[in-house]
């Protein structure tokens, strides 16, 4: 998967999360938090989305790196670079 | 095959769990004892009409795009849109005591105008008080130290009838307490009708059962009706199965269960010490449905709904007689912004009941004491409002045992028991609680409990 893959991955997570919200202008450095109001619960369903489509983990530890859409492509490219792109 | 997770009730509170689970890829059923959705938000169908029972409207209306709402967070985790839920807000509603009114809508600033102009030598009380209101955690899921809320009125409101007022659709909607209400759900309560404010679907309640009951089926979820629990099978404090009534046992790693605290630990194989000690609920109801031949406005029904008290002082009890006429809550269905009115005008009146009164009577009696205590119950009601007795064209009542027969809650107890266990958990491993007993109330309430519990203790 390329970079510009996985970002488009997590806009579709966000898009099945969040489905009233304009998730098209999007700034990848910014608290995905301050633009879509997203809340623990939300960020757990982040999170249980990438398992139940990729299997990965993301241990609790590591949630900061979801924080911006800037961080979620940089934290899961490397986990997810060997995989094709999901139907 | 085993399942990850049974939830017990296919009420609000299990569908939404079983929705959170199932879209995780739990393999999850869910049992119902009653051959229709909804538990204590349902309906029925009599003559061709379809009559949602349960509360009158759906409580904690907030607007499209408002998402940090408990409604808004709902339709987050559920992953439906605003739209989906096809809700009409209401038109206004009002609190009618002898001497005074009150109206509100889901703007609150009109009600605040209105407290200021009935009670203007409590404004600046009441406002404090709704300042405290607003910051009050009142989702917090730990005990802490029970506060009730009469002394807390008391410490910023100095008029009784006001105090009563707040008190009237606050303990109607939500209330398993007789008497005075934890001051947690009075917030609850406060910001669900007062600050957010009522809609209905169009379509009715079980327009929103079917599309969740759907939406669990299109995510892999088994729905099994007609499905009474028999027993909730342990060994060592560990759940491994549930026997339903016709026998069949089905293997679990956990249950969920929206029946009620003590309901589900007294189906518990080994029996539970714990059973016996825990306060069971005791609040129920009455109500009389009534359809009439016109717009119920143009019979001088003009509210959406209506809490009254014909006395100054109200006394939110179990009533010594069969039911209370002193006070109740009136709702015209017809009153909400549809986008097309409905076929027929439709009223309906909930007055306090005693399930023990109601229950002690033989059939004979039970059936000729409901038509005589829902005519006492109008004969109140017109003193304070039109008589439309001569508009009926059909009716019908239900009482507390009939609620006790379709949803098995005990005493017919509609917000279950005072005592609530926030937290979710029993003496039994791996068996949870969601729904009335755990704590978060009405509609809107029942769903999101159903929805933190499999979120807290099943998908973590």
């Amino acid at each position: 998967m390329t970079i510009e893959e996985v970002r488009q991955i997590i806009l579709n997570i966000l898009a099945d999360i969040a489905p009233d919200e304009d998730i098209s202008s999007i700034d990848d450095n910014t608290k995905l938090r301050d633009q879509i109001d997203l809340d623990s619960m939300d960020f757990l369903d982040i999170v249980m989305e990438l398992r139940k489509r990729f299997n990965i983990e993301v241990p609790e530890k590591d949630y900061e790196h979801l924080a911006t859409m800037a961080g979620c492509v940089s934290y899961l490219t490397p986990l997810l670079k060997d995989r094709p792109l999901a139907s | 095959m085993r399942y990850d997770t049974i939830v017990i009730g296919a009420g609000l509170s299990g569908l939404a769990a079983g929705i959170r689970l199932a879209m995780f890829d739990k393999k999850v059923c869910i049992v119902e004892k009653h051959v229709e959705l909804g538990g204590l938000n349902s309906f029925y169908v009599r003559k061709n009409r379809t009559f949602d029972v349960g509360l009158h409207a759906m409580t904690n209306f907030t607007a499209k795009g408002v998402r940090s709402s408990p409604l808004g967070k709902l339709l987050k985790q559920l992953r439906f849109s605003h739209d989906d839920f096809r809700l009409c807000q209401q038109e206004m509603s009002e609190i009618r005591f002898p001497e005074k009114t009150l109206c509100f809508t889901n703007e609150f600033e009109f009600m605040r105008q209105e407290v200021a102009e009935q009670f203007p030598d409590q404004i600046d009380g009441f406002n404090k008080l709704v300042e405290k209101i607003l910051v009050f955690d009142e989702l917090d899921l730990d005990d802490g130290n029970r506060i009730m809320s009469r002394p807390v009125l008391e410490s910023f409101i100095n008029d009784p009838v006001l105090i009563d007022m707040l008190f009237c659709p606050l303990m109607y909607y939500g209330n398993a307490r007789v008497g005075d209400m934890d001051f947690y759900q009075f917030v609850i309560m406060f910001k669900s009708i007062f600050i957010e404010g009522f809609s209905k679907p169009e379509g009715g309640m079980h327009y929103i059962l079917n599309l969740m009951a759907d939406k669990f089926k299109e995510l892999g979820g088994e729905l099994k009706m007609g499905s009474g629990v028999k027993t909730i099978n342990s060994s060592q404090g560990t759940v491994g199965s549930v026997t339903l009534e016709n026998e069949e046992e089905l293997a679990t790693e956990t249950v969920l269960s929206s029946m009620g605290y003590v309901e589900t630990l007294s189906r518990c194989e080994p029996e539970l010490a714990e059973t016996e000690t825990y306060e069971t609920g005791q609040v129920s109801f009455m109500e009389s449905l009534f359809v009439v031949d016109k717009e119920p406005r143009d019979l001088g029904y003009d509210r959406s709904i209506v809490f009254f008290s014909t006395q100054q002082k109200f006394d939110y009890k179990v009533p010594e007689d069969l039911i209370d006429i002193s006070s109740g809550v009136l709702c015209c269905t017809n009153n909400f912004q549809y986008p097309e009115p409905p076929k027929e005008g439709l009223i309906r009146l909930t007055n306090l009941a005693s399930f023990g009164k109601w229950d002690s009577l033989v059939r004979k009696d039970y059936i000729a004491a409901k038509k005589e205590w829902r005519g006492r119950a109008l004969e109140a009601l017109f003193t304070f409002f039109p008589d439309f007795s001569d508009n009926v064209v059909f009716l019908d009542s239900f009482t507390p045992k009939t609620i006790k027969k379709y949803t098995g809650h005990i005493n017919g107890a509609v917000y279950g028991s005072p005592e609530k266990i926030k937290n979710g958990k029993t003496p039994v491993k791996n068996l949870y609680i969601c729904g009335t007993d755990q704590g978060f109330l009405g509609i809107i309430g029942a769903t999101l409990s159903g929805i933190s519990m499999a979120n807290l203790h099943l998908l973590r």
